[in-house]
């Protein structure tokens, strides 16, 4: 019943995309600047339709209709609602159908909030995101269904992965994808504008505030998979480089380059053309990383089933897209006739550009080339942190400087009046810098810099607080929030303690200046998985701190699985972190052990950098 | 100019698309078997019964050796244990049990419950010797000439198949 439910509804939605494709180009012929109530009927029918379905698969996980194969690879009757329902995203299919949500919300809501625009603008963006729908509805359709059903349908689902029942993972790809699938509104919007030669200031209004929307989600659910990860999969850091965490970072610097770009566009009407290829590379990277992580190409927590028949589809679908918007990219590029003054505002956009491209480029490289050297020379190599960091950091903190001065530049020319207030702050810097370095008695050059690099742009962000000309809060809120990012991952890469070690029983060890006391094991039952609970006492003889720690081995039912969770313990300074894993065949654990200093502060950063992109959004919202 | 900076661009679009087609088919998974045409690594193993290291050298003179990793506490090396005693009546291969990651005592219950198919019976207790061998899982096996070149590895359990191919390898 579901499934047929769920199947009439996204062939209906076939049909209404290839309608509003028809009554849009139709529409394009007349010679009012009105778009047709048609499309605008048909545009409100197929969100509600997909809506729909959704609905319909959220339900068949809620009364768990094992007849749908979705639901039975991925669900288990016993499994608490919560999870039933963000089961019904947890997996390929129904991620896939979310997607298509996403680009048809996006597609009505562009229709609808833009009516100052151009009417033929606003109908090839909407043709042109049509055609991106229609992709993904047909690649549903055809061989990522999660409406297919099976008879007789099983009395029991297999569960979903243990690592996804989690409130951080219930709300991590409904985030991420409002951010990248959200992107797609203004690569149709760039090609869109291209045809119609809609190429001004108003075009940086039309899609900025959807620029904002994709890139605060995107960063909040990249903040949420890495919090995720922290805890759920023992990995004990805030980030790993892990190719499919690159694949959501290459379209947010993509978006972040392009979000000021556009500044440039809006004010002085230039940097047309390279915003627009911003806005189709943020797209083309998001499609990238979706047949990356998909076809199975890429090995990370991340992978579904391998399956190449998935990956042939979406690599068509990207090669589609790119060739088509190459093509038209090539055929309207016309130079930029106004030059650009070295000593200005502009500039220094342009050379976050620049710094934003070039993280881009190494994590891209970083991310392919052991795709490229496989399928070249058939050898398997990992590209892993040592390249990341020594590549990026030491650029890390050049940008920060920039990203101090730059806001306070002036437009057209600008003259340096605030050179006596900079030498002040750096003056400033150096001095907090060695005072951090005094106390914590440790030393790296890097990480020196690092530090004053960070402190200047936070300092320079704080006096931009009390600015009463130019004042722009949500800009200081991001770039304020952005330089405490960096400062609490320097001084957390500098000062964790990190130890390993193997433990039994009754046992007391003592590693420099801790002691570990395994005290006991529990066994403990839970609704769908038991747990072995460790108990283990930690003294830190400096602080003369005891914490009792307590790490879980479960093992979950359904699917039946092995899973560590890691215990931690958190303050504003520090986190305790622990995990506890069984040895085969011995009486011994293995123990690792963190120390992680301002580790929220890291979380909280990020949290303020996307607070920051939503206050922009509104404040653009107001002034338009 | 512009033309160049288009050109470069389309073939470097085409190629990195290239570079995913040809990606499609291909097992991300870590494997080993390109490890065959190699020779062998130098090893030294410790002997599983007596203080005796086992090298390179034992086995210059043995037409063919197959290095078997095995465990008792591994389900499906009681599996392919069988395929290994059927090996054994052939006097053209000798058999290197290494023991991994095991205790001698579960070992030797094990061999005298099902049969010692080894000729050479040596043990890697915590597991480092293996990775030399590229194993990264039991059970997996290794058939190595008297010039000491890998000819063949078979990942997991030996099966009937297997035993086949490499009795037709010691014929030929």
């Amino acid at each position: 019943m579901l499934s047929n439910t769920g199947n009439f509804l996204l062939s209906l939605n076939i049909f209404l995309s290839a309608l509003i494709i028809y009554y849009s180009y139709n529409n394009l012929k007349t010679s009012d600047n009105l778009i047709s109530k048609k499309v605008f009927k048909i545009s409100i029918l197929q969100s509600t339709s997909i809506l729909i379905c959704f609905f319909t698969l959220v339900s068949a996980f809620l009364v768990s209709d094992f007849s749908l194969i979705t639901v039975y690879q991925n669900s288990h009757s016993l499994k608490p609602i919560f999870y039933k329902i963000s089961g019904t995203w947890g997996n390929h299919e129904g991620s896939l159908l979310l997607w298509v949500i996403i680009l048809t919300l996006f597609s009505f809501l562009f229709l609808i909030y833009n009516r100052k625009h151009p009417k033929n603008y606003r109908l090839y963006t909407l043709i042109i995101q049509n055609f991106l729908i229609l992709g993904f509805l047909f690649f549903i359709l055809l061989n990522s269904n999660p409406f297919s059903f099976i008879s007789p349908p099983p009395s029991e689902g297999l569960g979903l992965n243990p690592i996804l029942q989690d409130p951080a993972l219930a709300i991590h790809p409904p985030l991420l994808y409002v951010g990248f699938v959200g992107s797609s509104i203004y690569f149709s919007a760039a090609i869109a504008s291209m045809i119609t030669n809609y190429s001004d200031k108003s075009f940086a209004k039309s899609i900025k505030s959807w620029v904002l929307i994709s890139w605060s989600f995107q960063t909040l659910g990249i903040l949420v998979g890495s919090i995720w990860a922290y805890y759920e999969l023992g990995w004990g850091g805030f980030w790993f480089w892990d190719p499919v965490e690159n694949a959501s970072l290459l379209p947010w610097f993509a978006m972040t380059a392009l979000l000021h770009s556009l500044l440039v566009l809006e004010r002085r009407n230039v940097l047309y053309f390279w915003s627009i290829i911003l806005c189709l590379l943020t797209f083309v990277l998001s499609v990238m990383g979706t047949f990356l992580v998909r076809s199975g190409i890429l090995n990370s927590v991340h992978t579904f089933a391998n399956d190449p028949t998935r990956g042939i589809y979406i690599l068509v679908f990207l090669s589609l897209m790119i060739l088509v918007s190459v093509y038209i990219l090539f055929s309207k590029y016309k130079p930029a006739s106004i030059e650009i003054n070295s000593n200005s505002k502009e500039t220094f956009v342009l050379v976050n550009n620049w710094f934003m491209l070039f993280y881009l480029i190494t994590v891209l490289l970083g991310t392919l080339y052991p795709i490229f050297t496989d399928a070249i020379s058939n050898n398997k190599i990992s590209v892993g942190p040592p390249f990341y960091n020594s590549v990026i950091i030491p650029v890390v903190v050049i940008f920060l400087f920039f990203m101090a001065i730059g806001p306070n530049a002036k437009w057209i020319k600008n003259k340096f009046i605030d050179l006596k207030i900079y030498s002040f702050i750096i003056l400033a810097a150096i001095f907090f810098n060695f005072i951090i370095f005094f106390f914590f008695k440790s030393y790296s050059i890097i990480s020196n810099l690092i530090v004053i690099s960070s402190l200047f742009l936070i300092l320079s962000s704080i006096m931009d607080l009390f600015k009463k000309i130019n004042f722009n809060f949500p800009r200081v809120i991001s770039h304020l929030s952005f330089g405490f990012l960096i400062l609490f991952i320097g001084l957390n890469h500098n000062f964790s303690i990190e130890k390993d070690f193997n433990l039994k029983i009754g046992e007391t060890k003592q590693i420099d200046n801790f002691k570990f006391h395994l005290k006991d094991l529990k066994l403990i039952q839970d609704t769908n998985y038991k747990a072995v609970v460790g108990s283990l006492k930690v003294n830190d003889l400096l602080t003369k701190e005891e914490r009792v720690l307590k790490p879980e081995i479960r093992i979950y039912d359904n699917p039946q699985t092995l899973t560590y969770e890691a215990s931690i313990q958190t303050n504003f300074i520090r986190d305790y972190y622990l995990t506890m894993s069984n040895i085969d065949r011995s009486d011994y654990y293995n123990i690792k052990f963190q120390k992680k200093p301002l580790m929220i502060w890291i979380w909280i950063s990020v949290a303020m950098l996307s607070l920051g992109g939503f206050l922009s959004l509104f404040r653009h919202a107001k002034n338009n | 100019m512009q033309r160049i900076i288009k050109l470069i661009t389309v073939s470097l679009l085409v190629f990195i698309l290239g570079i995913f087609y040809l990606s499609l088919n291909r097992s991300s998974n870590y494997d080993t078997k390109f490890l065959v045409g190699n020779k062998l690594a130098d090893i030294e193993l410790k002997s599983l019964q007596s203080k005796e290291f086992f090298t390179n050298d034992d086995f210059k003179n043995n037409k063919y050796t197959l290095l078997n990793f095995w465990a008792s506490w591994c389900a499906p090396c009681r599996v392919e244990h069988p395929y290994l005693m059927m090996l054994s009546k052939n006097k053209d291969i000798k058999i290197l049990g290494i023991n991994f990651k095991d205790k001698k005592i579960n070992a030797l219950k094990f061999l005298e419950e099902l049969g010692n198919p080894y000729d050479y019976l040596a043990k890697d207790n915590n597991g480092k010797q293996s990775v030399n061998f590229g194993i990264y899982g039991i059970p997996e096996s290794i058939l190595i000439d008297s010039k000491l070149n890998i000819i063949k590895k078979i990942i997991g359990p030996l099966n009937e198949k297997d035993v086949k191919e490499i009795k037709e390898i010691i014929k030929s």
